[in-house]
């Protein structure tokens, strides 16, 4: 059984629908990858799974429960962990505050801790009493993903979080997510960038306007079909 | 030496109107609601005050420290029940809520309580005084100035010390990222009003014992207490305590020139204060 299931996932915003009927499985320890255009409907859908837009109970399954309907802060607590899109760091915290805030209600023996989250990112514990807004655009997505590490989710959702950075800062970032896997943690990472999606990934979902139009593995899946999937066949 | 007297006692006046301020300034920091109902809840603390005092017989800070739990209890419940369902992106519906609270708090305590102004009796305090050197200082007015300080302290410490100030700076800076979080803002936001009833009570205990009060009262308090913030720079609590002292000292500088000056010259001083800075003395960075 999946740990994380969506079945029929829809969305609105007013009149206008972002989701038309998604399914998605995400196994245990298993790595998923979302790309897709902008517009896709990608942030409805990580929205949609913590909790930030709410859904009928049984729209997504967690752990065998259905949590479509629960707060996010209820979401969090019971394992699912946001990075969030624009990395949004709360500016009047410090880093290290902004660390301690992911584990303000899930407090779990885990691997992640604040020694540990320094560990993965040195540079993290150089700059912890500086505002996190005072960091570089890398570091504060470093801040972002260990924030969410804080709380030792079971599922970690990222949403593009190499959105604004350069090739060299993500590839850094992205370096840290072996370790991550490591520890257990099932991931979804949200990507308009395909490269760096299909490296870590055991499996990619293509997402064209709020509908899901590819899946598989990242090394039976062609350029072609890839492309076909994302922009559309007439493309 | 007159002068020097004048402002001293300036400064302990606004002792008491940062205790007015301080509540307002931490539940408009947290969730930007300006509650209109703040001077009127001061004044019923100040009932209930006086209702423990005459029903137990206990003096003043004792009935204060039993009325402390009631109304943060009090504050707890009136944000659960009533504030957070009309807190949104809309300014005007909390505003209006509050503005109602304070017309029914008036009347409610009119009712109970009649139009008669009252006083909390506080015995020899009432008169006592410290020779300062050629000076001489009421013990009341500095009670109320310490008082104001280590509230101040005290809310600085939870605000940046504790893992509930934490919550208190992340949701107000962006509810939805803390609820990601696990923060459930609606209940963050109902232990900060009950915090802020608690600086409430202690207000109350100080406008009681060195004022008479009536049901009316608290508009004005209110003023005081929105020109201290406002002063200060909003969200900031020291900002707040200068906001007061600011107001103090400029009332009891009129009152010295002319003693119908003392009011206008406080209102004044905001005027002032606000036209060189506008965003007030200790502006956040960002909002
Ligand atoms: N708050 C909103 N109100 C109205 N429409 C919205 C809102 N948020 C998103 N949409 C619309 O829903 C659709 C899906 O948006 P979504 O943000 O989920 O896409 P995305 O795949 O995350 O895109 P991007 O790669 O740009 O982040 C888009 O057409 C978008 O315009
Ligand atoms: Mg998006």
């Amino acid at each position: 059984m999946a740990l994380l299931e969506t079945r029929g996932l829809t969305a609105f915003y007013g009149d206008f629908q972002a989701l038309f009927g998604v399914d998605l499985d995400l196994a245990e320890g298993e790595t998923m990858a979302v790309i897709g255009a902008n517009g896709a409907g990608k942030t409805t859908l990580m929205r949609s799974i913590a909790g930030v837009i709410a859904q009928k109970p049984d729209m997504v399954r967690f752990d065998g429960e259905n949590i479509g309907a629960m707060a996010p802060d209820d979401i969090m607590a019971a394992g699912i962990a946001m990075v969030p899109e624009g990395r949004k760091l709360f500016p009047s915290l410090s880093v290290e505050e902004n660390l301690l805030m992911g584990a303000h209600r899930r407090k779990v023996d885990g691997p992640w801790r604040l020694e540990t989250v320094y560990e993965l990112f040195p540079i993290l514990k150089e700059r912890r009493h500086q505002p996190g807004t005072a960091l570089s655009g890398g570091q504060q997505q470093m801040v972002s993903i260990g924030r969410a590490l804080m709380s030792n989710p079971r599922v970690l959702l990222c949403d593009e979080i190499s959105l604004g950075l350069a090739p060299v800062v993500i590839k850094d970032i992205y370096a840290a997510f072996p370790r991550i896997r490591e520890t257990g943690a099932s991931i979804v990472v949200v990507e308009q960038d395909i490269g760096q999606a299909m490296k870590v990934a055991d499996r990619v979902h293509c997402m064209m306007e709020g509908r899901v139009t590819l899946s598989g593995r990242p090394d039976e899946l062609s350029r072609e079909a890839i492309h076909d999937a994302y922009f559309g066949a007439a493309a | 030496m007159i002068w020097v007297d004048t402002v001293l006692q300036g400064v302990l006046l606004g002792g008491l109107y940062a205790l007015f301020a301080l509540g307002l300034s931490l539940v408009f920091g947290i969730m930007r609601l300006v509650n209109l109902a703040h001077g009127d809840l001061i004044v019923l603390a100040a009932y209930l005050i006086l209702m423990i005092v005459t029903l137990l017989g206990l003096g003043p800070f004792l009935a204060a420290l039993i009325a402390l739990p009631i109304m943060f209890a009090l504050g707890w419940a009136l944000q659960r029940v009533v504030l957070n369902r009309v807190l949104g992106t809309d300014i005007l519906p909390p505003l209006l809520v509050t503005f109602g609270l304070s017309v029914v708090l008036q009347n409610a305590l009119l009712e109970g309580f009649s139009a008669d102004s009252r006083r909390i009796p506080a015995g020899w305090l009432e008169t006592a005084s410290l020779p300062i050197g050629p000076i001489s200082v009421g013990v009341m007015p500095l009670l109320t100035f310490l008082s104001a300080i280590g509230v101040t302290l005290v809310l600085q410490f939870i605000f940046y010390r504790t893992s509930l100030g934490r919550a208190f700076r992340a949701t107000s800076d962006d509810p939805v990222t803390a609820s990601l979080m696990g923060v459930k803002p609606s209940s963050v936001f109902a232990q900060a009003t009950g915090i802020a009833m608690v600086v409430v009570t202690i207000a109350a205990l100080y406008l009681g014992t060195r004022a008479n009060f009536d049901p009316t009262t608290g508009p004005a308090r209110l003023i005081y207490a929105f020109e201290a913030v406002i002063i200060g720079g909003l969200g900031s609590l020291w900002g707040t305590l200068a906001g007061g002292i600011i107001i103090g000292v400029a009332q009891t500088g009129g009152a010295q020139i002319n003693p119908e000056w003392q009011i206008l010259a406080g209102h004044i001083a905001f005027l002032v204060v606000l036209l060189i800075r506008p965003r007030g003395l200790f502006p956040r960075a960002f909002d």
